[in-house]
């Protein structure tokens, strides 16, 4: 495997320099801070699982350790960010009238993109914000943009659960379709830990970009179908052909819809994407495995210069 | 080259110095820092954009400063040892122990070690709105110890700090400790795991005497599991309680490398007179 510390050959050296490497050679020893294979990174990472899960569920809960109402806040703050879009686009603008079933419709769609947007937000800071952590301690760095998605992933779940309440209580019947949010949110969360792996990286290299995600963020937003259907907009055959497949295999918008689908009985098949889960698998895939690979590719350098 | 076995569950067998098998090798190491934003822009934002356009070119025009930390330094670490390295601020000291450990990257030279060394630092993994007990497992398992291996040493982990000799605290948030008592469980935390190559940096300046007594205990013990020992201290007592050989870095060049007396002897006459002897506030200077 190559030797990644960029060390240029060397320059006229004392007498023992051989006699060094020689020796080290000799015992066996490594280079220090060098580059795991993928299989073997892969292994340490598993062997790191604890680890992972203990980090995002300790960040999850000093999140509210100083609010007075502590917890509780895991399920109010998801409730209030339903509230405020429901107030401004359900009631201000109106736009309930063309979507039947509009608040769980709507809430959904806050919720599931929410996920998606704090994983990546939260990834493009998980090396840049965490220089102490890299600095002081070995473990492959993956831990980290993983442990990120999967505290956003807890966090999630918190919000399905005041999710469930409100589809209860808007009269939206539980049925069998309501299993098929765990394959949904599984693909999701593989999707949101792969992207927020590419953006660890990029944002490692250049915190910058951390002030840049909000703006692209929002922007991906407005165009997901959060608070607007793309079935009722893609049907409307005024649009051309390249922007309703841009529009319909937007991941975020595949996997709100996939969402709205299972719990949402006014939500038919039909008003879904051609290939839908061919599309969520292969975005998870995509993503997972790529952003993966990607991050691997620059694991030496973290932390450093 | 995947050799890089990290070993959770070996017992080792204490062994005693071996001045046979190297543990750490620094061959000609440099290490050279580069500083955004110095200089002749000044951080402005036309130095920042000069240094994104022109990147290696014209380094200096835009400001990033090169600070050579370490020259040359050459040096065996066998089995057994412990080794101090000593060295007024600001020469290189800790610099060259996050090297060894593999955190910061060489300009000229290599480092080869035998398995991984760490650096005695968990602090970073620590969150102070979490309890002290929730701290332990997650700084435990921030080192590589498995679920079992921290529930197996929480007691002891626990004891060694102390923390609850005054009352329940473990079971307070961290950030409601003082600092000494936080140090004391950082500690701790950090000495609970057997270590190859142990790098400690500072770290037996912190506590009460009482505190500081056992610390010196414990790095005795983990240096006979671990391979290799390295203390970095402004403490020259501790150094002396601890080590047998000493390292003496000075603005980034290995000055003396050698048994503990003879270094810190030459050492002191260097800064001026020996520290007072045996007075207990005497931390690091």
């Amino acid at each position: 495997m190559s030797q990644v510390l960029h060390t240029p050959p060397q320059s006229p050296a004392p007498a023992d320099e051989d006699d060094l490497a020689a020796l080290a050679a000799r015992h066996g020893l490594t280079v220090s801070g060098a580059r795991p294979s993928l299989p073997e990174y892969v292994r340490q990472l598993w062997e790191r699982r604890h680890f992972i899960t203990a980090f995002a569920t300790a960040k999850l809960t000093a999140q509210y350790s100083q609010a007075k109402l502590g917890q509780v806040w895991q399920v109010m703050t998801p409730l209030l960010n339903a509230a405020v879009y429901y107030f401004i686009f359900g009631v201000l603008l109106g736009t309930k009238k063309h979507v039947p079933d509009y608040i769980p419709f709507l809430v959904t769609g806050v919720f599931i993109w929410t996920f998606t947007q704090s994983s990546i937000m939260a990834g493009t800071r998980a090396i840049s914000g965490n220089l102490g952590l890299v600095r002081a301690l070995h473990f492959p760095r993956a831990a980290l943009p993983i442990s990120f998605a999967l505290q956003q992933l807890q966090q999630l779940l918190f919000s399905m659960a005041a999710l469930i309440v409100i589809l209860i209580c808007f009269g939206v019947p539980i049925s069998v379709s309501w299993l098929l949010v765990i394959p949904a949110l599984f693909l999701q969360f593989t999707f949101n830990a792969g992207v927020s792996m590419v953006m660890a990286r990029m944002g490692a290299k250049t915190p910058d970009i951390a002030q840049l995600m909000p703006f692209i963020l929002r922007t991906w937003m407005y165009l997901s179908g959060v608070m607007w259907s793309i079935d009722k907009l893609t049907k409307a055959d005024d649009l051309p052909h390249a922007v309703v497949i841009a529009l319909e295999t937007n991941p975020a918008a595949v996997y709100i819809d996939l969402m709205r689908y299972a719990l949402i009985d006014s939500f038919h098949s039909s008003q879904l994407p051609p290939h839908v889960w061919a599309a969520a698998t292969g975005w998870a895939l995509l993503a997972g495995v790529g952003g993966f690979i990607y991050f691997w590719k620059a694991e030496e350098t973290y932390g450093r210069g | 080259m995947a050799e890089q076995t990290i070993e959770y569950h070996t017992e080792r067998t204490p062994v005693a110095a071996d001045s046979t098998i190297p543990t750490v090798v620094c061959d000609g190491v440099d290490i050279i820092y580069r500083v955004n934003g110095t200089g002749a822009g000044r951080g402005s934002a036309t130095a920042a954009l000069n240094r994104m356009l022109r990147r290696e070119k014209a380094e200096k025009a835009a400001g990033v400063r090169k600070v050579h930390a370490v020259k040359k330094v050459s040096f065996v670490a066998y089995k057994g040892e412990a080794i101090g390295l000593i060295g007024t601020n600001g020469s290189g000291k800790s610099t060259l122990l996050k090297a060894v450990a593999g955190l910061l990257p060489v300009e000229n030279g290599r480092i080869y070690t035998h398995g991984q060394p760490s650096l005695l630092g968990v602090n970073a993994a620590l969150m102070g709105d979490l309890t002290g007990e929730r701290n332990v497992y997650l700084g435990g398992l921030a080192m590589g110890m498995t679920r079992e291996q921290v529930k197996e040493r929480y007691q002891g982990i626990v004891d060694f700090s102390g923390i609850n000799e005054k009352g329940d605290f473990i079971t307070l948030p961290m950030r409601t400790y003082s600092s000494g008592m936080g140090a004391r469980l950082r500690f701790s935390i950090a000495a609970a795991k057997d270590h190859d190559v142990l790098l400690i940096d500072e770290a037996l300046a912190t506590g009460d005497r009482s505190f500081q007594r056992r610390s010196e205990e414990r790095i005795r013990e983990l240096r006979q599991h671990a391979g290799t020992v390295f203390l970095v201290s402004h403490n020259n007592k501790s150094i002396r309680d601890t080590c047998d050989r000493v390292l003496w870095l000075e603005r980034g060049e290995l000055r003396m490398d050698g048994p503990t007396e003879e270094v810190l002897e030459a050492y002191e006459a260097f800064t001026g007179g020996a520290d007072k002897p045996k007075a207990p506030a005497d931390k690091a200077a």
